[in-house]
């Protein structure tokens, strides 16, 4: 067996083991890191002020080696390499032999010469030993700056404010990132960067940090003088290549491993990979070329050469400080000739640059400031050379988001990286819908690993699926699954002119096979919007939280929601919460629709817990299920001296009206008092806003990550045809929405539009008005507490149990404290 | 990771049944759903696959984000093969041999169970 010594135990050398043991390459493998703790993430470093610990930062608890067989060796540097023996040496004596050495050594930062470096209060930010000192430090002070104003310096700079010090950032050159942005670009991160008290000194020059042993201050060399407590030097890096260097590999003269498209320093037994290597006069600070080295040296050594580096494209997407930054291709207009469009918009932050070719046919690249959601679209324009339209700035300068994405993809050449985690492009998806027979999503992800990563290229993914089939001529019918061969709406009728009461009815008579996480729950969902007798007669069709009535959350304890109508609650039921709350440990949360959030309860606590709220008056708030929500108020009339009508009471009423009403998706609704809409009821599936005259009715909002406004159906209407109006409209949305469909999605795909929506439900154009006011008012006689029946029926509540053989609870659940309240133990940590 | 490799060793090879150990009343588990059984310190999910006539046991642990929660997931089929569905982010595990359907997580360790008078057995290799 090959003996592999990894040199180096950063976040590169880390990837390096984890992918060598993913590949099941049969190899000894060991690793000597010269920090005191196993490898952690450097990028996200800044977290450590603002609440991580150094464990939540590790790639992978020490455990982890041992389970996969490799040997850690922490706090042990390589001194030494003796190439003709093939060993290594460290500073404590300790000898080793390797057959394949890898240097992932990284990088140390730069420190300038400047006069008083070496002062108390000078630190440089890459360890967390750094960030201890930092922080050691910090409390002793009011006042620190940070030198550079590179994407480390500001990340340096958010810690130093996170620390409450009073903070500076001194760039040397006239604008900050001065390698991703522009002067216009790094004016609008100015101007954010000061709102948020970090003041910035540009173009300043650092001659002499001042002090009497400890720093007193920075002396620039236009001779003005920054008097700061402590300094924090960010002023770029320097590879790592000591070791290198002394045993005589090449290496580059400002630094840096030399390393071929293999990856092979000038000794073909030793590889470099990650910051300390330098490929083609290169030195690539981030990570993701770091890990695609990393990939490459471990398929050599598992036998495949197929696979080069050839550079790495920097372009980068980061949230700074809250702000959105996209950096592209030849983002500074580098390229001769290219010629630079740029719009600009001071009140909202927004700055977007594109660069064209001077032929006006290609896009080179570019800078987003403040709205950065075109960056996968332009990013991918600029690798596959895709055409520009005939007026180039209508990229940057027309409505945003609108209706690009379908038309994007359709318009994406086979070769765009569509998955940049398992690096997949458009062609290698087209080719499993076209040649391998795949046609649905879950086989797509299955063949070709796309949307396992991070997810987020899962509605592209989504798109091209549909757009293929299309193209293939296949009618892709909207059946619920492989068990029924109707559409949700199909099975209404079916559910309702027959009568069916349970899903094993339903299956029986009208599917086939033995059912699905899909059918299931939307067949129960079904029963309940049609009947709405207590779903938990059928607890095993139900989906995640409908089955033990309550939100399940990481950790697998759930939380507990109680019904606040209008958001309106006394003192008396408030301490009752705060009671129960604190009795049973649970952590509380207000919540976005005004009630109050309970969570770390154990299954086996919940019937327990809704005995005690049932006693205090209260009932099931079903937040757990795809049903209504809250209704949202405003103050209104009766306090506030703007109101106009009474929104809380007729919150409260719409809300005990369509409690329990279950939908295909969840339901949430407001009413506010006056124009002025605090309670953001254009936001919602159904907004009631007050006029003078009676109320004005809004249907089909939506926040959430697609956000849309309610569309206005009609204006001041009275109370009583406003109730009948959403009486038919929500029964209109059960009866005909897709699963798992809210009203905006369910209203942009329905043919005719709010037009159509306002004849069925206005102008009754269907005649079924009646029908549908009818059908509501049965569901509202039904209406139940789900979590009442449950405590009442000793059967029922013996399912709220953890084990079925056993009254203990589950010994694997384990919390951390935070702030004061109790919270889950991280799951990527177990 | 080491409390995946505790549940693997309870696993049986060829059928090599050390243990049948007796859980509960086949009555108490819910019908066309599961329920968590606790032996020694570890835990078994045990599925009533009614409409099926048939029973499953594997870990109850998901190998996705090491939850105790599959005993608590939508049971069902694709095709003919009979799987779970974890409560958590819906990866699906085959309930006849535990590999995973729909995505490419870690193998589930699955059990041998039997029905005798009335009593839910569950066969382990020690």
């Amino acid at each position: 067996m090959k003996r592999i010594i990894v040199v180096g135990n950063g976040m590169v050398g880390y990837k390096f083991c984890e992918k060598l043991r993913k590949q099941s390459v049969a190899a000894e493998v060991i690793v000597y890191g010269e920090e005191p703790r196993p490898a952690y993430d450097r990028v996200h470093l800044s977290s450590y002020f603002s609440g991580k610990t150094a464990e939540d930062l590790l790639m992978a608890p020490a455990s982890w080696y041992a389970e996969h067989n490799i040997v850690l060796h922490l706090g042990e540097l390589v001194t030494e390499i003796n190439r003709d023996a093939k060993t290594i040496r460290t500073h404590t004596g300790k000898t080793d032999h390797y057959d394949y050495l890898v240097l992932a050594t990284g990088s140390s930062p730069f420190v300038p010469a400047i006069e008083g470096v070496e002062r108390d209060g000078v630190f440089v930010y890459r360890t967390i030993e750094d960030l201890n000192q930092i922080i050691d430090y910090g409390k002793k002070i009011k006042c620190a700056a940070v030198m550079g104003g590179g994407l480390l310096g500001l990340e340096a700079g958010k810690a130093l404010i996170d620390l409450g010090l009073q903070t500076h950032v001194v760039e040397f050159a006239s604008r900050l990132m001065p390698r991703q942005l522009d002067e216009a670009g790094s004016n609008i991160l100015l101007h954010k960067l000061s709102q948020l008290g970090i003041t910035v000194h540009l173009n300043k020059s650092t001659k002499r940090i001042a002090g009497n042993g400890k720093l007193e201050g920075l002396e620039f060399a236009d001779a003005s003088f920054l008097p700061v407590e402590m300094l924090v030097i960010s002023a770029g890096i320097r590879p790592r290549d000591e070791v290198a260097k002394a045993s005589g590999l090449e290496v580059h003269a400002r630094g840096g491993v030399l390393v071929n498209d293999f990856l092979q320093t000038s000794d073909e037994n030793i590889f470099a990979i990650g910051e300390v290597a330098v490929h083609s006069n290169m030195v690539y600070g981030l990570v993701a070329p770091g890990y695609e080295m990393a990939d490459i040296v471990v398929r050599q050594i598992a036998g495949d050469f197929s696979k080069l580096f050839q550079g790495f494209d920097m372009s980068t997407k980061l949230k700074l400080m809250g702000v959105d930054v996209g950096s592209f291709g030849d983002a500074l207009g580098e390229t001769p000739g290219s010629i630079p469009i740029a719009f600009q918009d001071k009140h909202n932050g927004v700055y977007k640059r594109i660069n064209i070719s001077a032929d006006g046919k290609l896009l080179l690249g570019g800078i987003l400031v403040g709205d950065a959601s075109q960056y996968n679209l332009f990013h991918q324009m600029v690798m596959n050379r895709m055409a520009l339209p005939a007026q180039p700035e209508s990229l940057i300068i027309g409505a945003p988001g609108k209706g690009e994405e379908g038309a994007g993809v359709k318009s994406l050449p086979d070769s765009a990286q569509i998955c940049a985690c398992e690096n997949i492009t458009k062609g290698d998806l087209v080719l499993q819908i076209t040649e391998k027979g795949v046609k649905t999503l879950d086989d797509l992800k299955k063949s070709t690993k796309a949307c396992t990563g991070c997810g987020g290229c899962t509605p592209m993914v989504n798109d091209i699926l549909k757009l293929t089939l299309e193209s293939m001529g296949v009618t892709v019918k909207k059946s619920l699954c492989e068990h029924f061969d109707f559409t949700r709406q199909e099975l209404y009728d079916i559910i309702k002119v027959k009568g069916l009461k349970s899903y094993e009815d339903v299956l029986e008579q009208h599917g086939k096979g033995h059912g699905c996480e899909v059918c299931q729950p939307a067949v129960a969902s079904l029963l309940a919007s049609i009947w709405n007798e207590p779903i938990l007669n059928q607890s095993t069709i139900q989906d995640t939280n409908d089955r033990f009535l309550a939100n399940i959350q990481r950790g697998g304890t759930y939380s507990v929601v109680p019904r606040i109508a209008g958001g309106e609650i006394t003192p008396e039921k408030l301490i009752a919460i705060g009671r129960i709350a604190k009795a049973y440990g649970l952590y509380t949360k207000i919540t976005g629709g005004q009630r109050i959030d309970m969570f770390g309860a154990r299954v086996e606590q919940l019937p327990e817990i809704w005995e005690e709220l049932i006693a205090e008056g209260f009932e099931s708030g079903h937040a757990y299920g795809k049903a209504l929500r809250t209704i949202k108020s405003c103050v209104g009339s009766t306090w506030c001296r703007f109101g106009v009508q009474d929104s809380v009471a007729f919150a409260i009423f719409i809300e005990d009206r369509y409690k329990g009403l279950r939908a295909p998706h969840k339901l949430k609704g407001a009413v506010s008092g006056c124009i002025r809409e605090c309670a953001e009821a254009q936001s919602k599936d159904f907004g009631i806003i007050a006029t003078e005259k009676g109320w004005n009715l809004y249907v089909c909002g939506n926040g959430g990550s697609r956000p849309q406004h309610a569309k206005l159906l009609v204006t001041d209407v009275d109370t009583d045809t406003c109730v009948k109006l959403i009486d038919r409209f929500l029964m209109f949305y059960i009866k005909t929405a897709d699963p798992l469909t809210r009203t905006a999605t369910w209203l942009n795909k329905m043919e005719g539009g709010l037009e159509y929506l306002y004849d069925v439900v206005v102008n009754d154009s269907l005649g079924i008005g009646e029908e549908l006011e009818k059908d509501m008012q049965a569901l509202i006689a039904n209406y139940h507490c789900e979590w009442k029946k449950v405590v009442e029926d000793p059967a029922q509540r013996a399912q709220f149990k953890h084990f079925i053989n056993d009254d203990s609870s589950d010994s694997t659940l384990s919390f951390v404290e935070m702030r004061g309240q109790k919270f889950p133990e991280d799951w990527n940590k177990k | 990771m080491e409390i995946l490799n505790d549940i693997r060793s309870l696993a049986t090879v060829d059928n090599d049944i050390k243990v049948w150990f007796k859980a509960a009343r086949a009555s108490d588990f819910p019908e066309n759903g599961g329920a968590c059984v606790k032996y020694k310190d570890q835990q078994i999910a045990v599925f009533n696959f009614a409409r099926r006539s048939e029973w499953y046991a594997c870990q109850n642990l998901c190998p996705h984000k090491m939850q105790m929660v599959l005993s608590r997931g939508i049971i069902g089929s694709v095709s003919e093969e009979p799987k779970v569905a974890c409560p958590f982010h819906k990866k699906t595990f085959s309930l006849r041999n535990g590999e995973c359907l729909n995505a490419t997580e870690e193998k589930l360790a699955v059990f041998p169970v039997k029905i005798e008078d009335g009593f839910v057995y569950i066969g382990f290799a020690r």
